[in-house]
């Protein structure tokens, strides 16, 4: 286990500056998510580089959670496994809360939560909350609230974070509550004031303003950012069913579309989101959009996309478009509801009954996530399928340093939709399922096409060119090497990986997703340990030649993911044809993020075979 | 070298001119594909009342689209409005499908064929839900209380004590197609008979004029599947009177029921020998009472017998498409500059998002 330097010794040029991780933990419904948000954004509006991660449970009310910080000079966003300073609010925990943290780090705690075994290698900071809090007028209901900025107030003499910086904070988070601000900045105050009062502050972490770093880029949550995407990549109908951790993707778009997506002329919806009954119906009602020519989308987790794999067969098999978004959560089964896995990358493959396989996209920033918000919608209307996009809890509900959100530079691509003028010209020419680019895609119409020639009969079950019912040997071949050819088509269309290059020959890395910071960091902790690697990170399948070149370019190849079944390896393995040697598995998955520490351990592991 | 056939001549020399609607079409151009049900079967008989009602209504066909799930009815889109749009989506999810389809283009007519398996089975949850949201269209279950393409199960609404010859005895009570919809606030629900093809046209014109959705339950009889061992017409019959009848897919061919024009109260004979008994909603009836089409329902329960007739409608509740306050204009044909907000709009989004600077 790392180690942190001995404390009291340290003079103030000793001091540790932007680098550290803290975590507070609460029982959840106890309103601490202010608290540490003001915290997130005290840090970035100071320019340090921060990531804040929920760790909470599948609860409404009293069960653990935890939240935790990281700030790192050098910009790392990933998960850390050590933990400098520890907030305990929380009597059901605090035992082990207390136990576990490294030698040399800081607990403070509410003076209600006593002490249970007191160890002489970390450092007790005692917050008498309730005494501190009793002087405010708070209405019972909010006191355990409010009472949580007493520990912000702390971190913030611990710290020497600002009060100035705490305000700010609270400003935006209670936009306009001029009252809720005064109050938690005062509790925040009688936090900082009474430690003031009583300690002398020999921890070595402070925060200091950065520049660079923050410039120009955002603090924002993945899903947030792909609701964004789709309102930009002009979504005309949301259905959806709650589920975590997707919910707050549906929730965010029923919230950005209303400000963004009235028709400038009337003022009414160009979009309508609705909350179905169940998933079925959810991916029902995307489909029947997407089939009438509106772009449809769904959000949902992994109990749902198990739900939705019928209708998706018959989307892949009709050739209709439709975006599907799975924030993925730890499986089997209702598994971990609020922890994040990469669990439904072979699943989202291979979706649904009978041979299919799926464009599936892995965006692993706010900014691709918005990217991916509206390509998705232009790729599946190109190739008329169901585009899944895969992201997880991690990056979806988690607040992240991003690029800015970039505005599309490609018009909206509507794919091959022949309007009533071109049917006329084709007449009896026209097939809906007739491949006349050689690319497997097909032309479509829309009902309502005033033209005798549009229309034509959707089904799942066998069909010729004129969408006809066979059940012909030859043509349900014939259909299914077209469909084969549009997956050719897609692994030109997908969005190519991202390649980096600076080891040779050696040793590359594969990865994809939200599991981006950790491979990031691990390697540069590998280089500075005399071991260079390549990277290439997935953005989408199917895979292309790019991705088997660098298979093919490198003595191993290591798959980087955080499921149990290695599944992207399994893919790679399936549809490359390299030796077992040359191309290994590392999987972690316990419901926690990836971080940089066990990816390094695990390339020095296979490098020292 | 064969001969091109060649059309004999009319006896009276004037060519004999098929009638047109409004738009100058014969009602030919509103059929579909040949049919491949079994002959007999009230389906076929429904799809010809859809062609003459569409044709008489002089519908455009291009903005009609046929939505079904899986199964004997859902088929039948094939065989009316060949000029239509059609998808043959998922066993029971046919609601949620056109559910998109409508809110992706608030101008098209949708004609939902369904079956008691379908709808009542399978498809209860969409079905109601469909139901509650009053989405715009027309949902004709073509109701025989069996399972007919996987060959003769029980649906959900077959009988109590009816009786199969692989299932035994259905013990359970059927689910009533019209009960269920007013219990989902249905805002208009109508029974008929497949047989009956006068109150039937007279419901499908009044379900085109409805604001939401129509719910039209149609007793369709099935030829095959829905016959007691006692039957005439059932395989154990066959087998007994040494008709080689043990391959399961021989079909006997059976006559269609049709009834004549009723009064009141009509029983009919079904091809299993079973017999229903219709009874027409009274003069007195009014529509528009909820309570008293409840009233109707149950006592007709009771009876055991089929209410048909206009038993619900209310013109008054708005349609999802309402609900959701669409554009005009449907959502498939917004263009560009409508779906994609300015690049000024992205900047500001970011702005909120941006650090607010060091102080």
């Amino acid at each position: 286990m790392e180690q942190i330097a001995a404390v009291p010794e340290l003079t103030i040029s000793d001091h540790i500056v932007n680098d550290f991780s803290l975590t507070v933990a609460t029982a959840n419904g106890t309103g601490s998510q202010t608290s540490n948000l003001v915290l997130m954004h005290a840090l970035f509006n100071m320019g340090i580089p921060v990531t804040g991660k929920n760790i909470f449970p599948s609860n409404i009310q009293g069960l653990p959670t935890w939240y935790s910080i990281r700030v790192s000079s050098e910009g790392f966003l990933a998960r850390r496994e050590l933990n400098e300073i520890t907030v305990c609010m929380n009597p059901a925990t605090a035992v082990e809360d207390m136990a576990t943290m490294q030698p040399g780090g800081y607990i403070l705690h509410d003076s209600a939560i006593p002490v249970a075994v007191r160890r002489d290698d970390v450092t007790y900071i005692e917050l008498p909350v309730k005494s501190l809090v009793a002087p405010f007028k708070v209405p019972t209901a909010l006191r355990a609230y409010v009472s949580n900025q007493i520990y912000v107030g702390a971190l913030a003499w611990l710290l020497e974070l600002p009060m100035e910086e705490i305000h700010r904070a609270l400003q935006q988070q209670l936009k306009g509550k001029d009252s809720a601000i005064q109050l938690n900045l005062e509790v925040a105050q009688a936090g900082y004031d009474h430690c003031n009062e009583t300690y002398e502050n020999l921890a070595p972490w402070r925060v200091e303003p950065m520049a660079g770093f923050n410039d120009n880029r955002i603090l924002i949550e993945g899903n947030t950012a792909a609701a964004l995407g789709a309102v930009f990549g002009g979504v005309s109908l949301v259905s959806w069913y709650p589920i975590t951790p997707s919910s707050s993707l549906a929730e965010a778009a029923a919230d950005a579309l209303p400000r963004y997506r009235l028709d400038p002329d009337t003022g009414k919806p160009t979009f309508a989101v609705i909350q179905a009954e169940d998933e079925l119906a959810a991916i029902g009602m995307a489909i029947g959009a997407g089939w009438a020519g509106a772009r449809g989308m769904t959000t949902t987790s992994g109990p749902g996309i198990s739900l939705m794999a019928e209708f998706i067969g018959l989307a892949y098999f009709a050739e209709i478009p439709v975006v599907v978004w799975d924030v993925q959560r730890m499986g089997p089964s209702t598994g971990l509801p609020t922890r994040t896995s990469q669990g439904d990358i072979l699943s989202a493959y291979t979706l649904s009954h009978g041979d299919t396989r799926h464009v599936v996209l892995f965006p692993s920033s706010p900014k691709e996530c918005f990217e991916f918000g509206w390509r998705a919608h232009d790729l599946a209307d190109q190739l008329q399928t169901p585009v899944l996009v895969l992201t997880d809890l991690d990056l979806g509900m988690n607040l992240w340093i991003s690029e800015p959100l970039e505005y599309p530079d490609e018009p909206i691509n509507r794919g091959k939709v022949l309007d009533a003028e071109q049917l006329d010209e084709l007449a009896a020419e026209w097939g809906r399922y007739r491949d006349v680019d050689g690319d497997g895609i097909a032309y479509r119409t829309l009902p309502g096409t005033p033209s005798n020639w549009a229309a034509y009969f959707t089904r799942g079950t066998g069909h010729d060119e004129m969408s006809h019912y066979s059940e012909k040997p030859e043509v349900w071949e014939h259909n299914l090497q077209r469909v084969q050819r549009k997956l050719e088509t897609a692994r030109g269309l997908v969005p190519q990986p991202d390649i980096v290059r600076d080891a040779g020959e050696r040793i590359g890395l594969i990865s994809l997703g939200s599991n981006h910071p950790a491979v990031q960091e691990a390697r540069v902790r590998l280089a500075e340990t005399g071991i260079p690697t390549d990277y290439l990170r997935v953005r989408a399948l199917p895979v292309n030649q790019t991705i088997r070149d660098f298979i093919n370019d490198h003595e191993v190849t290591v798959v980087i993911e955080n499921n149990a079944d290695g599944q992207l390896h399994g893919i790679l393995k399936l549809e490359t044809d390299v030796p077992d040697h040359q191309l290994v598995s590392s999987r972690r998955c316990n419901g926690l993020a990836l971080s940089a520490r066990w990816i390094t351990e695990q390339i020095i592991t296979i490098t020292q075979r | 070298m064969a001969r091109k056939p060649t059309r004999p001549a009319r006896a009276s020399g004037k060519p004999r001119r098929p009638a047109l609607n409004g738009l100058g079409l014969p009602k030919t151009e509103y059929r579909g594909r040949p049919s491949t049900l079994c002959k007999g079967c009230g389906h076929d008989s429904i799809s010809q009342r859809i062609i003459n009602v569409a044709w008489e209504h002089n519908l455009e066909q291009h903005n009609v689209v046929k939505m079904s799930g899986i199964g004997c009815s859902s088929k039948t889109p094939a065989y009316f409005l060949q000029g239509s749009h059609g998808f043959n989506s998922l066993h029971g999810r046919m609601p949620s499908v056109s559910t998109g389809a409508i809110v992706a283009n608030r101008q098209l007519e949708i004609i939902g064929i369904s079956g008691d398996g379908d709808t009542a089975s399978i498809g209860i949850g969409q079905f109601k839900h469909a139901v509650r949201r009053n989405v715009p269209m027309i949902y004709i279950v073509e109701n025989n209380g069996v399972y007919g393409l996987t060959k003769g199960q029980f649906s959900a609404t077959a009988d109590t004590g009816q009786s199969m010859k692989y299932h035994g005895v259905n013990e359970l009570p059927p689910l009533d197609i019209c009960i269920e919809s007013l219990a989902a606030n249905a805002t208009l629900v109508a029974r008929s008979f497949a047989g009956d093809p006068k109150q039937i046209e007279s419901l499908l014109s009044i379900a085109f004029k409805h604001r939401g959705i129509s719910v039209l339950d149609i007793i369709s009889p099935c030829v095959t599947f829905n016959n007691h061992d006692q039957s005439t017409k059932s395989y154990a019959w066959g087998r007994e009177n040494d008709l080689v009848l043990n391959i399961v897919d021989l079909v006997p061919p059976a006559e269609e029921i049709q009834i004549e024009d009723y009064e009141s109260e009509i029983g009919i004979e079904m091809h299993d020998g079973s017999y229903i008994v219709l009874k027409k909603v009274g003069e007195n009836h009014d529509p528009t009472d909820k309570r008293a089409a409840e009233d109707l329902l149950e006592s007709a329960r009771e009876e055991q017998k089929f209410i048909t007739g206009l038993i619900y409608v209310n013109e008054d509740q708005e349609d999802l498409i309402e609900m959701l306050d669409l554009t005009e204009t449907p959502l498939s044909h917004l263009p560009d500059r409508k779906l994609r907000p300015p690049e000024a709009v992205l900047d500001a989004i970011n702005g909120r998002y941006t650090p607010l600077g060091t102080t």
